[in-house]
This record gives C-alpha cells, sequence and structure tokens, in this order.
C-alpha cells in the first residue's frame, strides 16, 4: 500500500455540504436551487470515480485537514473498501437527485428546500463514512447522517410521521452512545482508532472479556441502522418518508452506512483473526441467519408495498452482515459486492413504488392489478429488480450470494446457505406476485374506489411514469443487470471488493469466488 | 500601561459601572455607549492579558505595590485568563444583544441594568483573576448582590425568586466566608500560593477537613449543584432574558472554577480530605446530570426547561473534577467554555422569541422556523450541542470526559454521559419537532396580524445569537487548538 496525500476526499465530502448552504439560500428560485443539486452529484461523483484509477493501482489517497481532537485527526482515506461504498453512493445519487425532482414536482410536496438540503447534507456524511479512515471521524459522520436524516424522515409533518422521526432518533441515537462508549473504551485501551486493514486490536492488552464488550458495543452501534433484528423497527416505520429518501437513504446510504460499519468493525478494527479466537462474531452470523429468514416471512404479510420492500430491506442488508460475520475471505467478499448489487436492485424497486405512487396513487401491493399494462416500462424494471433480489443468475444480486455462499461453506457452517436458499424462495414468494399481477391480471375496478378521494371523477387516465423517475428507474434497472454478467463494468466495483478483502484477510488465499 | 492590564480589567468595569447610575441623567444613549465600550475594553484587556500570559507563564500583579502575601495579589494563570476572556466576550456579546429591550424602559432604569450588569461582570472577572481568597469572597458578593438586582428586575414574579436566591445564594457566601475563615486560623494566611505552602503540612487536620466542607456546600449553592440548586430554575425562569443569558453562561462556571481553584491548586487533588469531597461531588453530579435532565423533560415553559439543563450541565464540570485525571480536567474545562456559549445562545433565542411572541410556552415555538429561519437555525445548532452530537462543541466536553471516565475505570459515569446525552435529546427534539413540524393551532391566531411571514429579530439581538452559533460550531471542528494551545497549560501540573 503506498500512501498519497490528495485532497479528493476532502472535497467528496464538502461538495455537497456548500451545495446544502447554497440550497439553502436559494431557496425561493427552485430551478437554482434544483442546479446545485445536479451540479453537486455530478461534481462529486466526477471526483470519487477520478480516484478510482489510482486506488486500483494500490495507492491510498489521505488526508488529515485538522486534528479533531486531542490526538486524533480528522482522517479521510480513500482505501478499496471505502471506494466501494463512496462510488456506489455517488453514482446513485445522480440518478435519484433527478428522480427526487421528477417526484416532488409531480406530488408538488411542501418543504423542497430543506429537503433537498438535508439531502446533500446526508450524501456529505455518507462520503465521510466512506472515507473516514478512524473511529472518531467515522463517528463525527455517522452521527451526522442521522441527524440529517431526521427532516427527511419527518418531511411530511404529519402526526405520522413525528412519531417515525421520534422512532428513528430513539434507536439511532442511543445506538450512537453505545457506538461512542465503544469507541472511547478503543481509544483508551489501544492509544489509536486508526482503521487498519486486518484489525489493531489484536496486539493490544486487553482481557477478552473487554474486548467482547466492545465488539457487543460497536456491533449494536452499527447494526441498528443496518436495521438487523430485532433492532430493524425503525426502519418500516421510516418508510413514511418520501419515496427518494427511501430509495436513496433507507435502501443505500443510510443503512448501508450501518452494514459498511459492520465490515469496518469486523475488518479494520477487530479483524477477522482475533474475531475467531474471541467467537463472538459467530453469534452475530446467527443474528444475521435470522434476520434474514424471518424478515422474508414478515415482508410476505405486508400489502403496503414500501413496507414489503423494507422488510425485503433487511432481510438483504443481513447478507452484508452475515457476510462479514462469516469471517471467510469469500464470505468478505460477498458482503462487500451485495452491498454493491443490493443497492441497485433495491433503488430500482423504490424508484418503481416511487413512481407507481406519483403517477398512479398506488402504494398497496393488492391494487396492482394489470398496473403493468399501463406502465410497462416502470413495471418491467420492477421485474428485473425483483428477480435480481431472489438471486438470479446474471443479475448483479448472485454474485454476491454466491460467494456468500461459498463463504459459509468454507466457514464449514452449510446452515447459512440453508438460510440463503430459503429466504431465495421466500422473496421469489413477496416480490414475484406482484410482477405477475401487474402484467398478467385484469386490472380490478380499481378506478370505483380511488385512494385519492379528490380525484374522483371518472377512471383515473395516467400512462407511464414521467421522464424524471422513468429514465433512473431504467438505468438502475440496466446496471443491475450489467454488473450481473459484468461485475466489473464501469468502475471495477469487483475489483475493488477483491482488493478490500484482499487487505483484511492478509495472508489467506481468495480461491473458487465468482 | 501594558502591565496594568490585570487591574485595568476590573476597573474599567467598576468605575463604568458606579458612573452609570449618574450618566443616565443625562441620556440613556450614553450610558448604553459607555457599557459597551467598558465591556469591549474589558474584553480587550483580558485578551491581552490571556495572550501574554500564555506567552510568559502566569502573571502575578500586586495591588498598589504590596507584595503578598500581605498585599492583594492578582494572579492571572491560564486557567483564569482564560475564564476572564470568556466572561468578557458572553458579557459583551450579551449586552449588546440587550439593546431592543431596553428601549422602552426610561433613562433611570437604563441605568440601574446597566450598572448591575457592569458590576456582576466586575465580580465574576475579579473571582477569576484575584490571588486572594478573600478578596474572591469581596468579588463574589459583588457579582451575586448584582445578580439578585438583575434578576429582580424580571418584574413581579421575579421579584420573588430573587429573594429566595438572596437568602440562599447568602447562607453559600457565609459558608465560603467561614471555610477560609478556618483555614487562616490554621494557616494565617488568606493568600492562595501562600496558602498552597501552607496547607501542605496541615492538609489532614480537622480544619482543613470541615474549610473544605464549608467552602464546597456554598460554592455547590452558588453553581446550582445538585441538591443545592433549589434557588435556580425560579431566578433563570423570570429574569429578564438579556440577565438570564449572562448569568446561566457564567455565573455558575465561576463558583466552578472557585471549586477547581481549591481542590486542585490551593490543595491539592490527592491531600487530605479533597479524595473524599471530590468522590462526594462524583456522586452530586451523577445525580445532578440524571434528575436535572430529567426535571427539563417535565417543563412545559422553554426557559425553565434550560435553567434545569443548566443543572445538569453545569454537573458535567463537577463530574469532570471528580474524574480528576488529565482528560476529566479538560473535559471540564472545556464544557465550562461550550456550556457557557451553547446556554447564553439558547436563553438569548428564548428571549429572541418572547420579544416576538411575548410567550416562553413551548408550544408557542410552532413554525417559528418560516419566521425566524436564522435564529431558528442556532437554536437547532445548540441544541444539537447540547446533546452532543458531533461535531458541534459540545461532543467534544462529552468526547474528553467519556476519555478520562473510562481511562481510570469509573463506569457510572460513563453510563451517566450516555443517558445523559438521550435525555437531552429528548428533550431538545421535543422543541426542535415543534419549531419545524406543528402546525399552529389556529391559524388566525391574535398575535398574526403583528407580524408577517419571516420577521427575524432586530439586527442587534439576531447578531449575538449568530456570532454565539458559529462559534459552538467553531469550536466544535477547531477543540484540539484550544486545548493544545490554552487548556493543556491550564492544568494543575501542566499539560499532557
Amino acid at each position: 500500500m503506498e500512501y498519497v496525500v490528495d485532497y479528493r476526499p476532502l472535497w467528496a465530502v464538502l461538495i455537497s455540504l456548500i451545495a446544502a448552504g447554497l440550497i439553502m439560500l436559494h431557496g425561493r428560485r427552485p430551478n437554482l436551487r434544483e442546479a446545485w443539486t445536479i451540479m453537486a452529484a455530478f461534481g462529486k461523483a466526477i471526483i470519487v470515480f477520478s480516484m478510482i484509477p489510482a486506488v486500483l493501482a494500490g495507492k491510498v489517497l489521505e488526508i488529515e485537514p485538522i486534528q479533531i481532537a486531542k490526538g486524533i485527526t480528522l482522517h479521510l482515506q480513500a482505501d478499496p473498501t471505502g471506494m466501494v461504498f463512496a462510488v456506489l453512493a455517488s453514482f446513485l445519487w445522480i440518478l435519484t437527485s433527478f428522480y427526487s425532482i421528477g417526484y416532488v414536482r409531480k406530488l408538488e410536496e411542501k418543504h423542497q428546500t430543506g429537503y433537498f438540503a438535508s439531502f446533500a447534507v446526508c450524501l456529505s456524511a455518507t462520503m465521510g463514512i466512506a472515507f473516514a479512515a478512524n473511529l472518531l471521524t467515522f463517528f463525527v459522520f455517522y452521527e451526522i447522517l442521522t441527524i440529517a436524516t431526521y427532516p427527511l424522515v419527518i418531511h411530511k409533518r404529519s402526526d405520522e410521521a413525528v412519531n417515525a422521526g421520534r422512532k428513528y432518533l430513539a434507536y439511532t441515537l442511543i445506538a450512537g452512545q453505545l457506538f461512542l462508549v465503544g469507541i472511547v473504551w478503543t481509544y483508551v485501551l489501544a492509544g489509536t482508532g486508526d482503521f487498519q486493514a486486518g484489525g489493531f486490536l489484536a496486539g493490544v492488552a486487553a482481557s477478552d472479556t473487554a474486548l467482547k464488550v466492545i465488539f457487543v458495543l460497536m456491533i449494536l452501534g452499527t447494526v441498528v441502522k443496518a436495521g438487523v433484528m430485532p433492532l430493524h423497527g425503525w426502519l418500516p416505520t421510516a418508510m413514511i418518508a418520501p419515496t427518494p429518501v427511501s430509495a436513496l437513504l433507507h435502501a443505500v446510504a443510510v443503512v448501508k452506512a450501518g452494514a459498511f460499519g459492520v465490515i469496518r468493525v469486523i475488518g479494520f478494527v477487530f479483524g477477522p483473526q482475533l474475531l475467531n479466537e474471541l467467537g463472538v462474531a459467530s453469534v452475530l452470523a446467527a443474528v444475521a441467519g435470522f434476520t434474514i429468514v424471518c424478515s422474508s416471512i414478515i415482508a410476505m404479510n405486508q400489502d403496503n408495498l414500501k413496507r414489503r420492500l423494507a422488510f425485503s430491506t433487511i432481510g438483504q442488508l443481513s447478507y452484508v452482515v452475515l457476510g462479514a460475520a462469516l469471517l471467510t475471505p469469500l464470505g468478505l467478499l460477498g458482503g462487500m459486492f451485495q452491498i454493491v448489487a443490493h443497492a441497485c436492485m433495491k433503488i430500482t424497486l423504490f424508484f418503481c413504488a416511487g413512481a407507481l405512487h406519483a403517477t398512479a396513487h398506488l402504494d398497496n401491493v393488492s391494487e396492482l392489478d394489470g398496473i403493468g399494462r399501463k406502465m410497462p416500462f416502470t413495471m418491467g424494471a420492477f421485474a428485473v429488480g425483483s428477480l435480481g433480489i431472489v438471486g438470479m443468475p446474471f443479475i448483479a444480486g448472485f454474485i454476491g450470494k454466491w460467494n456468500l455462499a461459498l463463504g459459509a461453506l468454507a466457514a464449514g457452517k452449510p446452515i447459512y446457505v440453508a438460510a440463503l436458499i430459503i429466504s431465495a424462495m421466500l422473496s421469489s414468494a413477496y416480490l414475484l406476485p406482484i410482477v405477475y399481477k401487474a402484467f398478467f391480471k385484469k386490472p380490478v375496478s380499481s378506478q370505483h374506489e380511488g385512494s385519492f378521494p379528490e380525484e374522483h371523477s371518472g377512471p383515473k387516465e395516467h400512462g407511464e411514469a414521467n421522464k424524471g423517475m422513468l429514465i433512473p428507474l431504467l438505468i438502475t434497472a440496466a446496471v443491475s443487470i450489467v454488473l450481473g454478467v459484468y461485475p466489473n463494468a464501469g468502475a471495477h466495483l469487483y475489483d475493488l471488493a477483491a482488493m478490500a478483502v484482499q487487505s483484511m484477510v492478509e495472508g489467506q488465499v481468495i480461491g473458487g469466488g465468482w | 500601561m501594558m502591565e496594568q492590564l490585570p487591574a485595568l480589567l476590573i476597573l474599567i468595569l467598576l468605575l463604568t459601572a458606579l458612573a452609570s447610575p449618574f450618566l443616565s441623567y443625562i441620556s440613556g444613549r450614553i450610558v448604553r455607549w459607555t457599557a459597551l465600550a467598558a465591556m469591549f475594553a474589558a474584553a480587550c484587556c483580558a485578551i491581552g492579558t490571556l495572550i501574554r500570559v500564555l506567552a510568559e507563564g502566569t502573571w502575578h500583579y500586586s495591588f498598589g505595590g504590596w507584595e503578598p502575601p500581605w498585599g492583594i495579589e492578582y494572579v492571572v494563570d491560564p486557567l483564569g485568563g482564560g475564564m476572564a476572556v470568556l466572561i468578557a466576550i458572553i458579557g459583551f456579546l450579551v449586552l449588546v444583544y440587550s439593546g431592543p429591550y431596553l428601549k422602552e424602559e426610561n433613562g433611570l432604569r437604563i441605568g440601574t441594568f446597566h450598572a448591575l450588569y457592569l458590576l456582576l461582570a466586575t465580580g465574576l472577572m475579579g473571582m477569576v483573576v484575584t490571588g486572594d481568597v478573600f478578596n474572591l469572597y469581596v468579588f463574589l458578593e459583588i457579582s451575586s448582590l448584582s445578580a439578585y438586582g438583575l434578576i429582580a428586575a424580571g418584574g413581579y414574579k421575579a421579584v420573588a425568586a430573587a429573594f429566595r436566591y438572596l437568602l440562599i445564594g447568602t447562607v453559600g457566601a457565609s459558608l465560603y466566608l467561614l471555610g477560609i475563615g478556618y483555614l487562616y486560623s490554621v494557616t494565617g494566611s488568606l493568600n492562595m500560593a501562600d496558602l498552597a505552602q501552607k496547607i501542605l503540612l496541615i492538609a489532614d487536620s480537622q480544619a482543613v477537613l470541615i474549610a473544605v466542607v464549608m467552602i464546597m456546600l456554598g460554592m455547590g449553592i452558588k453553581m446550582a449543584m445538585f441538591p443545592l440548586h433549589g434557588w435556580l430554575p425560579d431566578s433563570y425562569t423570570y429574569a429578564p432574558p438579556p440577565a438570564a443569558a449572562f448569568i446561566s453562561g457564567v455565573m455558575t462556571k465561576v463558583s466552578a472554577y472557585v471549586l477547581f481553584r481549591f481542590f486542585f491548586y490551593i490543595i491539592g487533588a490527592m491531600n487530605g480530605p479533597i479524595p473524599g469531597a471530590l468522590q462526594v461531588l462524583g456522586v452530586a453530579a451523577c445525580l445532578g446530570i440524571i434528575l436535572g435532565s430529567v426535571m427539563a423533560i417535565a417543563q412545559s415553559d422553554f426557559r425553565r426547561m434550560l435553567a434545569y439543563s443548566s443543572v445538569a450541565q453545569v454537573s458535567y464540570v463537577t463530574l469532570g473534577l471528580a474524574i480528576g485525571n488529565v482528560y476529566g480536567l479538560i473535559g471540564a474545562m472545556l464544557h465550562i467554555l461550550n456550556h457557557a456559549i451553547m446556554k447564553s445562545c439558547l436563553f438569548l433565542v428564548a428571549g429572541g422569541v418572547k420579544y416576538k411572541t411575548g410567550e416562553h410556552g413551548i408550544e408557542k415555538y410552532a413554525e417559528l422556523y418560516e419566521k425566524m429561519p436564522l435564529t431558528m437555525g442556532t437554536f437547532m445548532i445548540a441544541a444539537l450541542s447540547m446533546v452532543g452530537i458531533p461535531p458541534t462543541a459540545g461532543f467534544f466536553s462529552k468526547w474528553y470526559l467519556a476519555l478520562g471516565a473510562i481511562d481510570k475505570g469509573m463506569w457510572v459515569f460513563v453510563v451517566v454521559i450516555a443517558v445523559s446525552s438521550l435525555l437531552n435529546a429528548v428533550y431538545f427534539f421535543r422543541v426542535i419537532e415543534q419549531v419545524y413540524m406543528r402546525r399552529s393551532k389556529k391559524p388566525e391566531d391574535t398575535g398574526k396580524s403583528a407580524w408577517k411571514i419571516s420577521a427575524e429579530l432586530p439586527l442587534t439581538m439576531l447578531l449575538p445569537i449568530l456570532v454565539l452559533g458559529v462559534s459552538i460550531v467553531v469550536f466544535g471542528v477547531f477543540n484540539e487548538q484550544i486545548v493544545t494551545n490554552i487548556l493543556q497549560y491550564a492544568l494543575p501540573g501542566g499539560g499532557f
């Protein structure tokens, strides 16, 4: 690893923070305001993508602009692990920005200025989480993300939304405090919190019990955001947020920040080796396995489409946690790639759900009969996303799961392969019927019971979703397929993930994967 | 001139305070401008003093050329100098803010207000720069008496609150006086440096024990340490907003500073009864933090909520003292600074809302975001800082306190720090919800016609709020600079 001082990771964080300020300033001029969002999104993506060649060449770009606390710097570095997450989030932000504009304008949402500004801050925090090189830096951005998401959750300003916001804060703030205690403890024991591939706690003079407690604290702090059961309660409730928020934050940025945190803790704080000795990760793996199966079962009973997708997200995120907790190279690789694959597929599904809501005012699965005839492209994309979640080969999701299954076998825990198979079957049971209904069932006279009473006049005339929403969701669906066929397309994400895992499990060979 | 800075610090404020009532016969404006100029000059003196102290070490200044231990000596070290700067700057900002509040008052009342305000500043300033324990008592009484007066200016209910504070506060001051009386009787000295040497030999004696207990009780009352905080909620709630902001920001902290001075400099943290006293302090701090926060949650009046929150927050400082290692003390000092800024800012916001709506109830904050975006944005920052969300200043005092507590294995304190953050979140997010979401119940409110959309505060009120709000973030992000360049020199025994 070659370390190079480079300001780009810092700029990647700052650009959307600056944009947030400009967005607030130009709240009265929507076009200019949205221009800032778009410019920041493209600018951020360009900055992040421009770092890929250097990182692939084995360099680590790092910058330490200031000391954030006595003896600890605000340390940002673009290493392969962080790059996977940063590339993903910055790319999807561009699409979500266009989609958001189409969505909020179609629905004439209020508080749009605060909405776009919060979104920009969230993306800054996400970049900070991806690039954080020590625990305190990570925590700073992690908490900023918690707070910046809050206005988006309560965006509707209704009592229900406010309650969802409270629930969200209760879960995440408590988790944050536990995480903080774990972090402070680590600093006291190790004298440092700098992430180090393969972990830095191995050589520290501390009792096993202390290390176990720290592990539990840190994992509790991170898995709450990742929605691992039984700490998932906030996620379905938070689906009250506008759909673009659910799409990018509750399928990509926020929840993946939690999953990413688990990988950082396992791969860069403790290290697979130390965790093997401690034996606590197997508990985490068991919890993740339980979540995978259980959330899929719950998802089947949800009629509200977004809630169904939320429970699906909970299950899919636990793939990442499971992959990390297996502590085998292929498991970690599967988990890392699952972050990418699930993001592309699930954002497609959420985009479709949002398009249905904004265009046809449909929120429930039971109302979707025949909708595929009116909105063929939207539902086609939905079909691609669904098949990907189920785990069909040649769609991105399969690669992650294949590696995960191999990782589970390598760890000598075939039961998790069974969990993966059951989950695949369950997800086909809760997603594919939607596709079937949309394309093959005749529309029930849904016009008579329009869910929006004010639009009672005659049959609702709507066609395909507007272009602002349609194009992004078609792109993400296409990306899911491309990544499934050729996982290195565009941004070398698979190579980056492999490099990341290679660094975490130094010495062990990754073989037999995709 | 430069050589006399520590004296000027006090004299400028004192003389202007004494002149204010007379000047007010001429014109209220003159009083105001003189007071502002005096506060500004004092701030400059304080900064100048601190810069010199940091460059050349502790500054000993003998009044009238009488050498200590007989004469009165001013000793400015980085700790006292830093406190002086803090007092002067907060004092100046709040004084700027007070302008619109006083507009409708007649000249004489303006004169009295400024006289009391400057006397309060004099007293607090004197307490942090003096090197003499009896002189400290004199300044304590100056600050206390003027504070009673200022609080009583808040109206009918404030008079009762102020009288109660007067009774309790006098007991506190007397206890302090008795405490130093005991010390004097066994050492024959009132000079801090001299006392420190003489006490070493007799640290385990009964007299020192009694003195420590009395000083701790006395200062405990003045700093509203749980369970001696009874006077505080009413006083802060009913005091005029500018007075409340200044008093809540710095006054209790100065008393905490006095405890710090006695326990860690004069007697020494390891000597005689101090370890025991620190334990008691730690227990009181834990209870204060938890119960203060719980009481804050129960309030429906915003300022009362802030007042109880102050009880909790000042306990962070004593918690840091009770932890007692380098990180704990850094956390305590940083929290003195951070909390002074945050709480003054919040009280100024509360005053601003009262200025606009005439009410203090939390439900009156509904939808203020659209009407006062800048004020409420600052309020958000201050609230998040109170909760301890990075990168605001409030997070970092907790960070150092937690480091100290875990390093020493004081797990109860760790739990208290974590739980307190959550309790803070409960009561601040309750207000934030109001500010940003709740529709006002009645859109055709009577006050509606009086103020339209985007009715921000007048500039003189807005600027101090914004300055404090920005400094919360700046002090958070650059806290390491403060720790490295100032606070670590203020540690007893010096530095890392």
